[in-house]
């Protein structure tokens, strides 16, 4: 019986995958040709999707995108013995876009059955795990240290470093929180994750509950990512029956027992403090640090919170070693990172590579320039809070500081491109909108600030012109309080995208080139 | 949500009570009455309070804080159109405001024969397939003003 895999991932079925799906399994059924449908997680590759791709001899050979008219047609032409069509890509693997990749978090997604524990120990998984459970805890904290991962949520925080402070804490319950409340537009690379290789995090999350000596765990999803709440439930109880979960894992004396958590449409909840009052229960306020989660986090025990792609990289960096992991990368920017590429792009999807990567070979290269076919105008890199480059910065080397050198930030990896059509002084002024609609209204500078932000772009977009200087003057200052003043980055990195449409497109905001005075150089993380 | 319960006080006791032994209930707590009657009935919050020790003013402050809870039935078919940047980068701003006109509601609102509630969304994370929007609970990617009017009038 021949295998056919079609993804079960959200942007697939976005794109119709469900309906090839149907149409696949009726027009077998007619032709009376038994096949297994196997609906894996996403290659990645999502100009592709629905990406078919149909075991074969000579591997499993790629059909994209295809529509549910093309399937009586591409098995007609043979599309079970990999047949020449006119959708056909040849080998999956051999693709260009995905052959130059370093996929070492995304190694199994889009190649297994998300939901098969089989599936999973057959394509390297679990190896992870036993290494660690044969090794001391403190060893395992210092092999994620030795590996130089930081956290890929944004901020960059060394993991071990984290994870030494929750396993040095002294506590009779600790916990790990995975944060998977993915907001950032231009970001899907924990959904991916989740929907295509669950047990991948459920895994990393053992061995940091191995490490630190936590006993209990939450995976918090945002409630806009049914799809991905779906499949991690399932994942747990599967790995539970498999013994991957619960008591004595895997014969160990390891217990750890996980369960998922459901958002609530609050953006702030994917900062981390915030999160944890979620969890509990409680309106997501941020809280002051310190104390440290690490140190007073999830009901006031030591926390391990890592992003979803921290901990699912874990696992390889425990299975291939600590060395094996940090010769990627350039700088103090170690391993691999997981690209999104989004927005205005002709092949949008995931990029995983070494960092050092430079823009221009992301957007032009991978992503072939922009959909619509214009101009490149600007990208804004790591998210809602991160700034607008202009297309002449696009040489800049994406890695954290190479990022921060330049006014820009890395954040979460999402890379959204805007061609010569998009109005950045409505981006500017929706940055501030955004904001005040999402600021948990904690702290002055952002529950304030950003309405002000908002109220002072008005003015400078449709109000006299004569006045602009001195709108600017207020913008900047209210910029400034709001990046030094607010509690958490909300506040703190929403002037990155403001500052950035000032400082490299201040003709959009009515104001002449030379005219942008004073401090537009953005200052990055704070 | 055509299958929503109508609200019954002893069923909602029974909702609360399975997911009270959670810890930090109250989220599931909501999430789940939500679920069962399509929204949360204003005598909710009373017995969610008293369930689970909490102040009426906890509870309230919470369905307040977080966007997904609704304290008035949705319309049958809910439209969620993201409007994250990626989604802007794409059309998305124009294919909002062709939303709101052609059902003739704004984001939040439903339409006056209770067919179908729009509502925004930031980020759906299709930010590579967009625009895209949830309608009825399933995603949808790609779209135009025709696709989206498609699928409204489905």
């Amino acid at each position: 019986m021949t295998t056919v895999y079609l993804p079960g991932d959200s942007a697939a079925r976005a794109v119709g995958a469900d309906e090839v799906a149907l149409a696949l399994e009726t027009e077998a059924a007619l032709r009376g040709i038994p096949i297994t449908l196997v609906r894996n997680g996403s290659r990645g590759m999502h100009w592709l999707e629905p990406l078919l791709e149909v075991a074969t001899p000579q591997g499993r050979i790629g059909y994209g995108p295809v529509a549910p008219s093309d399937v009586a047609g591409l098995l007609d032409a043979g599309l079970l013995d990999g047949a020449d069509h006119a959708l056909r890509h040849g080998p999956v693997d051999a693709i260009e876009w995905l052959a130059g990749q370093q996929r070492v978090t995304f190694a199994r997604v889009g190649v297994v059955d998300p939901l098969s524990t089989s599936d999973y120990e057959a394509h390297g998984g679990l190896a992870g795990l036993r290494a660690a459970l044969a090794m001391a805890p403190s060893d395992v904290v210092t092999a994620v240290a030795d590996s130089g991962l930081r956290g890929r949520g944004g901020a960059g925080f060394p993991a071990g470093i984290k994870w030494r402070t929750v396993a040095d804490a002294e506590s009779s319950a600790k916990f790990v929180c995975a944060n998977a409340d993915e907001g950032d537009s231009g970001t899907f690379a924990d959904r991916m994750l989740i929907e295509g290789d669950p047990f991948t995090l459920i895994e990393g999350m053992a061995i940091a509950a191995y490490a630190v000596g936590a006993q209990e765990g939450f995976v918090y999803i945002r409630s806009e990512y049914p799809d991905a709440v779906r499949t991690m439930r399932r994942a747990i109880e599967a790995a539970e029956q498999a013994g991957w979960l619960g008591d004595g894992i895997l014969g160990s004396g390891l217990s750890f027992h996980l369960q998922v958590r459901v958002g609530a449409g609050a953006y702030i909840c994917g900062e981390e403090t915030a999160m944890l009052d979620s969890i509990e229960g409680k309106r997501g306020m941020v809280r002051a640090k310190p104390p440290l989660p690490a140190v007073s986090g999830l009901f006031g025990r030591p926390t391990v919170i890592n992003n979803v792609l921290t901990l699912a990289t874990v696992p390889a960096v425990l299975a291939q070693g600590a060395e094996a992991y940090a010769a990627y990368g350039v700088g103090r920017s170690r391993g691999t990172q997981v690209f999104q590429l989004a927005g205005n792009i002709a092949r949008g999807g995931i990029v995983e590579t070494a960092f050092g990567l430079t823009l221009r070979e992301l957007v032009e290269g991978y992503g072939g320039g922009t959909a619509s076919g214009r101009s490149v105008k600007a990208v804004q890199v790591g998210g809602p809070l991160g700034a607008y480059l202009p297309a002449s910065a696009m040489d800049v080397a994406l890695g954290y500081e190479e990022l921060a050198a330049i006014g820009g930030m890395l954040g979460h990896g999402g890379v959204v491109v805007f061609d010569d059509t998009a109005d950045m002084g409505q981006q500017a002024r929706f940055a501030m909108e955004f904001c005040a609609e999402e600021s948990c209204g904690k702290c002055t500078p952002c529950r304030i600030g950003a309405v002000r932000g908002v109220e002072v772009i008005d003015r400078i977009l449709v109000g006299p012109p004569e006045s602009r200087r001195d709108e600017l003057v207020v913008l900047e200052d209210l910029c400034e309080l709001m990046a030094e003043g607010s509690l958490c980055a909300m506040g703190g990195l929403t002037p990155n995208p403001v500052r950035s449409v000032i400082r490299h497109f201040p003709e959009e905001l009515g104001l002449a080139p030379v005219a942008a005075p004073g401090p537009a150089g953005d200052t990055g993380t704070p | 949500m055509s299958g929503a319960r109508a609200w019954s006080p002893e069923r909602a006791g029974e909702v609360i009570a399975e997911h009270a032994g959670a810890r930090g209930p109250l989220l599931p707590v909501l999430h789940a009455l939500q679920e069962e009657f399509g929204y949360l009935h204003p005598e909710a919050v009373p017995l969610v309070a008293k369930a689970l020790n909490l102040s009426r003013a906890d509870v309230h402050g919470v369905i307040t804080f977080y966007s997904d809870f609704r304290t008035e039935p949705h319309g049958r078919r809910t439209v969620a159109l993201c409007r994250g940047e990626a989604c802007q980068s794409r059309g998305g701003r124009e294919l909002a405001d062709h939303a709101q006109q052609r059902l003739g509601v704004g984001f939040g609102a439903t339409t006056p024969d209770g067919e179908v509630t729009l509502e925004q969304v930031f980020c759906l994370g299709l930010c590579s397939v967009a625009p895209a929007a949830l309608v009825g609970g399933r995603v949808h990617g790609r779209l135009d003003a025709d696709a989206l009017d498609g699928l409204v009038a489905r």
